[in-house]
C-alpha cells in the first residue's frame, strides 16, 4: 500500500464534505493510503503572482514541508488548493529569493527549497493507480451516461506549473469518465472559467459565465456534470439556472468502486 | 631580420572616435622588427592602399599588419595591394580593432590599451609567416538543384539555358512543390497549374537536365568545383523507363483508402498512384505502407493490367554518385502542424481547415471538384471566419517568433475568392496587421475590403467551438470597437505559419551550411550576398532561406542560377593555400585527424623510411589532399603527437599571438 500526505483544505471539511469523504474511501479501496498532516491551515484559496507577497503562500509550504519530512508526495482534491500548492513548489524550487524570504519567516529545521512530488487526486489515478487498473475494480460502470467533465480554469493553468494536461484540450478526466464506463461529452466551455470568486462581487457575471458552461454541456448532450472544485460545484449548481445535475469526480468513483454508501454513513 | 610595416586606420570615426589610433601607432613602431607605423583616415581607399604599397617598395617590408575592420570585409583587399607591390599577399595580417575593438568598447584609454594589445598580437605573428602559393582547382560543370519546387525549377531552367548540365534531385514522385497544390495566385488571380506546368514540362523536356524524382540527397563530399553527392533513389516498384503515365493501375488498385497527401489528405488515393494529372515525370508509385502486394504479397493486380510490364515488386533503393561544380538549395517550406492549437480546435472539428487546404478545397482537381463545401456534412459554407498569424509572430514556444509573409495576401485572396464566386457568403478576416508591401499588393488587400466587403476586423481569436448543430461558435476580440464577439461560422480558416521543410537540417549538416535558430538557411551576408551560402559553391534559392511569395522565389532561383552559372562558367579557381599538412615523422598514424575532418581530405598512406639504424621500416602516416582540405584546423588540435599543421595558422604562429596577448 503507498502512503501519500493528504491535503484536504477548509472547503472540504465544510461545504464540501462528499468530495473529502468519497476521496478518502476511494483511496483506501484502490490501496493509497492517505494521511492528514496534523496541523495543515487554509492554503489562501487564491495564488498570488505579486513578487513580494509571501504571507498567503506560507501555509502551502508547510504543508510542503510537512509532507517533505514524512518522505512522501502531496496529493491534493480541491482545484484551487491544487493550484495554490502547486504554484507554490513550483516557484520555491525556480526563485530563490522567495525561498530565502519564506525560510526566513518560517524558521523551519531545514530551509524548505522544494522537492516535493504534489499529485492532484486525479493525476494519483492516472499516474500510481492507472486508469486501466481502476477499470477493473470498477463494479458499478456508469455504461451509456454520458457525462461533461468541467475542469474549470484553476485545474490546468497555468500550464508550465501545473503540469497536469494540456490546457485547451486536456483528456485526464474523460478518461477518467471512461475507465468508470461512462461516455464523456466534449464541449466547449469545459475548461472555461465559472465566475469563481465573482460571484460575491458581481453576481451576474458570475450567472451568465456559470449559465454559458451548462448551457454547453447540455447543448453536446451531457446528462451530468462533473468537476473537482467545489467553488465550481456552487457556481455551476446555485448560479447557471440549468438543471442538469453537478457533481464531484470523486463521488462518481465511489460509486463505480461501489462504496457509495458505506462511505455516507 | 623582418621588415615589418603597421597601418593603423581610423575608419573614419569608427575606430578613430574610440580608439586613440595615433597612440596605437606609436606604440607598434617600438614593437621588435618594425620598421614603419602610420596611421590614416581610410586604410581601405586608394590613396591608404598606395601608402602600403609605397612602404613596402620603400622600406623593403617583408610583413606587413593592418589594424582596421574585420579581415572578413577587407582582407583580400589588403592581399591584393601587397601583391601589386611585390610581397606575397600571405604575409599581411588583419589587426581586428573595429568589430572587436572600437564598436565594442566606450572607454578611450581602455579601448586603446586593447588595439595596441591586437596589433601587437598581429605583429608577433607576421614575424612566423612564411609565402604561401594558392593552387588551382578545375570545376566539374554541371550542378545539382536540391528540391523540385518552383524555386528548384527556375534554378535548373535557368543554368540549364546557359548550357550547363543539372540535375534535381526531388524527394516527392513529382516537381512541382508547394506551388501545384496552390489553386490560384495572389494579386493577379491566375491559375498556379497554368504557369507552373509549363515549367515543369519544360524542365522535363530539356536536354541538359536531370530529373531524379522521390530521390534524396544521402552523402556530400568535396568542395566547390567538385562536390561529389550520392543520391539515393527510393524504390517507387514500377520501372520509371517502361511505365507510360496511363493511369490504369490507379483506377484498379483495390486499395483505395490511403490519405492523398497532395490533396492534403481531405479525399483518398489508391495505394498505386500518380500525385497529380500534370504530375512530372508522369509515372506511377507504390505507396509500401498500403500496397497489399508489398504488405502480405497477395493481390498484383496492377502487375496485370499494366501492359507496360512497369510494375516490379522487388525494386529496391539505388545510389548513384555524381560530381558537381554547384550546388543550389530549393528545399522549400511546409506549413507548421496546428496539434498545439487546441483552442482553434483544427483536431476537433473537420470544418476547421488550414489555408492549403481551403486551396484544395477550392481547386478543381481537389475533393469536391472545385465547389467549395464543408467537409464534414458537404454543405455549402455561409459563414467563414480567417484566422491570421496563427503561429506566425508568436512569443511562446508553441509557434515562429517571425512574420511568414504570404498569409496576409493569400488570405486577401481567398476571402475574394470566396466572395466572388459565393456573394451570399459572410466573409470575417482576423488580423494583428494588414502586410501588404509589394508590386499591387495593397491595392489587391483594398479591393478584397472596399469592394467584395470583407468583414476585416482587428483582433485575434480566442476560442473556436464546434456545437451540436454542426455550426462553429468562433469567440474573438474586435480591439478596434473594444468588443467580444461571438460569430456562428459555418468554416474556420487558419492561416498556419510557414517552417523550413523539415529535410533542410540534416542537409545543412551534409553541406557545412549554416542555418538560423529557425531553421532556415543563412546567407553568405544578408544585404549584399543574399543567394550565397557562406559555404562555398552552395547557393540558395526560394523559401529554404526565408518566407517568400512566388514572385520572389523565383526572383532568387533565377539569382541564384546566376551565381551558379557565374561559377561553372570558370575552368578552374584558385584554392586557399591555407591548409593542413603532417609532418610524417612524427605522425604515428593513429587516425585521429582523419576521424575529425568534416571534409574527407585526409587518408593514410604506408611509406618508406630510412631509420636511424640504416634499415628501412614501412610506417603508417596521415596524408593530406590540399585541394580537399578547407582549412578548418579540426585536424591540428586533434593531432596527440602535433604532427598536423595549418599553413598559415601553424601551432607557432597561434602560441606566438597567445603570448603577445599575455606579454
Amino acid at each position: 500500500m503507498e502512503t501519500f500526505t493528504y491535503y484536504p483544505g477548509c472547503t472540504l471539511r465544510t461545504k464540501a464534505k462528499d468530495l473529502d469523504a468519497y476521496a478518502r474511501a476511494s483511496a483506501e479501496a484502490l490501496g493509497i493510503k492517505l494521511v492528514e498532516p496534523a496541523d495543515w491551515q487554509c492554503c489562501g484559496g487564491a495564488y498570488t503572482t505579486a513578487k513580494d507577497e509571501i504571507a498567503t503562500k506560507l501555509s502551502a509550504v508547510r504543508v510542503l514541508n510537512s509532507a517533505k519530512e514524512a518522505g512522501q508526495p502531496l496529493i491534493t482534491v480541491c482545484s484551487a488548493c491544487h493550484n495554490v500548492i502547486k504554484q507554490t513548489e513550483f516557484d520555491i524550487s525556480r526563485d530563490e529569493e522567495m525561498a530565502a524570504k519564506v525560510n526566513n519567516y518560517l524558521g523551519l529545521n531545514e530551509p524548505y527549497v522544494g522537492g516535493t512530488k504534489v499529485y492532484h487526486y486525479l493525476e494519483m489515478l492516472r499516474d500510481v493507480v492507472g486508469f486501466d487498473k481502476l477499470k477493473e475494480k470498477v463494479v458499478n460502470p456508469f455504461t451509456g451516461r454520458k457525462i461533461a467533465a468541467y475542469y474549470g480554469c484553476l485545474l490546468l493553468r497555468p500550464a508550465k506549473a501545473l503540469a497536469m494536461d494540456a490546457p485547451e484540450n486536456p483528456t485526464i478526466i474523460e478518461d477518467f469518465i471512461r475507465a468508470i464506463g461512462g461516455t464523456p461529452v466534449i464541449y466547449s466551455q469545459r475548461n472555461e472559467c465559472c465566475g469563481g470568486y465573482i460571484t460575491l462581487e458581481d453576481k451576474a457575471q458570475a450567472q451568465k459565465r456559470s449559465g454559458a458552461v451548462m448551457d454547453s454541456a447540455k447543448d453536446m448532450g451531457a446528462e451530468m456534470v462533473i468537476t473537482a472544485c467545489p467553488l465550481c460545484l456552487y457556481n455551476l449548481k446555485k448560479n447557471s439556472g440549468s438543471d442538469l445535475p453537478v457533481h464531484y469526480f470523486t463521488e462518481l468513483l465511489a460509486e463505480a468502486l461501489g462504496l457509495k454508501e458505506a462511505s455516507n454513513e | 631580420m623582418q621588415r615589418i610595416g603597421v597601418f593603423v586606420c581610423h575608419c573614419g570615426t569608427n575606430i578613430a572616435a574610440t580608439v586613440d589610433v595615433k597612440a596605437v601607432a606609436e606604440a607598434l613602431g617600438h614593437e621588435p622588427g618594425v620598421v614603419i607605423s602610420q596611421d590614416y583616415q581610410y586604410m581601405c581607399s586608394e590613396s591608404g592602399q598606395e601608402l602600403v604599397k609605397n612602404a613596402i617598395k620603400e622600406q623593403k617590408l617583408t610583413g606587413v599588419v593592418i589594424c582596421s575592420c574585420s579581415p572578413r570585409m577587407h582582407e583580400n583587399t589588403f592581399r591584393k595591394a601587397a601583391a601589386s607591390a611585390g610581397l606575397n599577399p600571405y604575409l599581411v595580417e588583419i589587426a581586428n580593432i573595429r568589430e572587436q575593438c572600437s564598436w565594442i568598447h566606450k572607454d578611450i584609454a581602455t579601448a586603446t590599451e586593447k588595439a595596441i594589445i591586437l596589433g601587437r598580437t598581429a605583429v608577433a605573428k607576421v614575424h612566423l609567416n612564411t609565402p604561401l602559393n594558392s593552387m588551382e582547382s578545375p570545376v566539374v560543370k554541371r550542378a545539382l538543384v536540391i528540391g523540385g519546387g518552383i524555386a528548384g525549377i527556375q534554378t535548373a531552367l535557368d543554368i540549364a539555358e546557359a548550357g550547363f548540365d543539372v540535375d534535381i534531385v526531388e524527394k516527392q514522385p513529382t516537381i512541382g512543390g508547394k506551388m501545384a497544390q496552390i489553386d490560384k495566385t495572389f494579386p493577379t488571380l491566375d491559375c498556379a497549374a497554368c504557369i507552373l506546368t509549363p515549367k515543369m514540362v519544360e524542365a522535363s523536356q530539356n536536354e541538359r537536365i536531370t530529373i531524379h524524382s522521390f530521390s534524396e540527397v544521402a552523402d556530400v563530399k568535396g568542395f566547390v568545383g567538385n562536390f561529389t553527392v550520392k543520391i539515393k533513389k527510393k524504390a517507387r516498384f514500377v520501372d520509371e523507363t517502361k511505365c507510360t503515365g496511363c493511369g490504369l493501375c490507379t483506377e484498379k488498385c483495390p486499395m483505395k483508402k490511403v490519405p492523398n497527401e497532395f490533396n492534403m489528405g481531405l479525399d483518398n488515393r489508391s495505394a498505386i498512384y500518380i500525385p497529380f494529372a500534370q504530375a512530372v515525370p508522369k509515372v506511377a508509385t507504390i505507396d509500401p505502407n498500403y500496397c497489399m502486394m508489398l504488405k502480405t504479397g497477395k493481390c498484383g493486380v496492377c502487375s496485370k493490367v499494366c501492359s507496360a510490364g512497369a510494375i516490379d515488386y522487388k525494386q529496391q533503393d539505388t545510389f548513384i554518385e555524381q560530381q558537381y561544380g554547384a550546388i543550389v538549395v530549393a528545399t522549400g517550406f511546409n506549413p507548421i502542424n496546428l496539434d498545439k492549437y487546441d483552442e482553434f480546435a483544427y483536431n476537433q472539428c473537420p470544418d476547421v481547415v488550414t489555408s492549403l487546404e481551403l486551396e484544395r478545397l477550392m481547386n478543381a482537381a481537389g475533393p469536391n471538384g472545385g465547389t467549395l463545401l464543408r467537409p464534414s456534412d458537404k454543405t455549402h459554407p455561409h459563414t467563414i471566419v480567417f484566422v491570421q498569424c496563427v503561429g506566425s509572430r508568436c512569443d511562446d514556444e508553441k509557434g515562429k517568433p517571425y512574420c511568414s509573409k504570404i498569409c496576409c495576401m493569400y488570405t486577401a485572396k481567398h476571402a475574394m475568392l470566396i466572395r466572388e464566386k459565393y456573394p451570399d457568403t459572410e466573409v470575417y478576416v482576423f488580423y494583428i496587421d494588414v502586410r501588404t508591401p509589394g508590386k499591387n499588393f495593397d491595392e489587391f488587400y483594398r479591393r478584397a475590403v472596399e469592394q467584395y466587403n470583407v468583414h476585416y476586423i482587428k483582433g485575434m481569436v480566442g476560442k473556436v467551438t464546434p456545437k451540436s448543430d454542426g455550426k462553429i461558435d468562433v469567440q474573438a476580440s474586435d480591439l478596434l470597437a473594444n468588443e467580444q464577439l461571438h460569430i456562428n461560422a459555418d468554416m474556420v480558416v487558419l492561416a498556419a505559419a510557414i517552417e523550413p521543410d523539415k529535410t533542410a537540417r540534416p542537409l545543412a549538416t551534409m553541406l557545412t551550411t549554416q542555418m538560423d535558430t529557425n531553421d532556415f538557411f543563412t546567407e553568405a551576408h544578408p544585404k549584399l550576398r543574399p543567394v550565397e551560402s557562406a559555404t562555398a559553391g552552395i547557393f540558395l534559392s526560394g523559401a529554404c532561406q526565408g518566407p517568400k511569395d512566388i514572385p520572389e522565389t523565383v526572383a532568387q532561383a533565377s539569382a541564384a542560377a546566376a551565381k551558379a552559372i557565374g561559377l561553372l562558367c570558370k575552368n578552374s579557381i584558385t584554392c586557399n593555400p591555407c591548409v593542413a599538412h603532417s609532418d610524417e615523422l612524427m605522425c604515428n598514424g593513429c587516425s585521429s585527424c582523419e576521424k575529425v575532418c568534416p571534409y574527407g581530405a585526409i587518408t593514410y598512406i604506408d611509406k618508406e623510411f630510412r631509420m636511424p639504424d640504416r634499415t628501412t621500416k614501412v610506417r603508417r602516416v596521415a596524408s593530406v589532399n590540399p585541394a580537399v582540405c578547407q582549412g578548418c584546423g579540426a585536424c591540428t588540435v586533434a593531432c596527440p603527437s602535433g604532427a598536423m599543421d595549418l599553413s598559415g595558422f601553424s601551432n607557432s604562429q597561434i602560441m606566438a599571438e597567445v603570448d603577445a596577448i599575455c606579454k
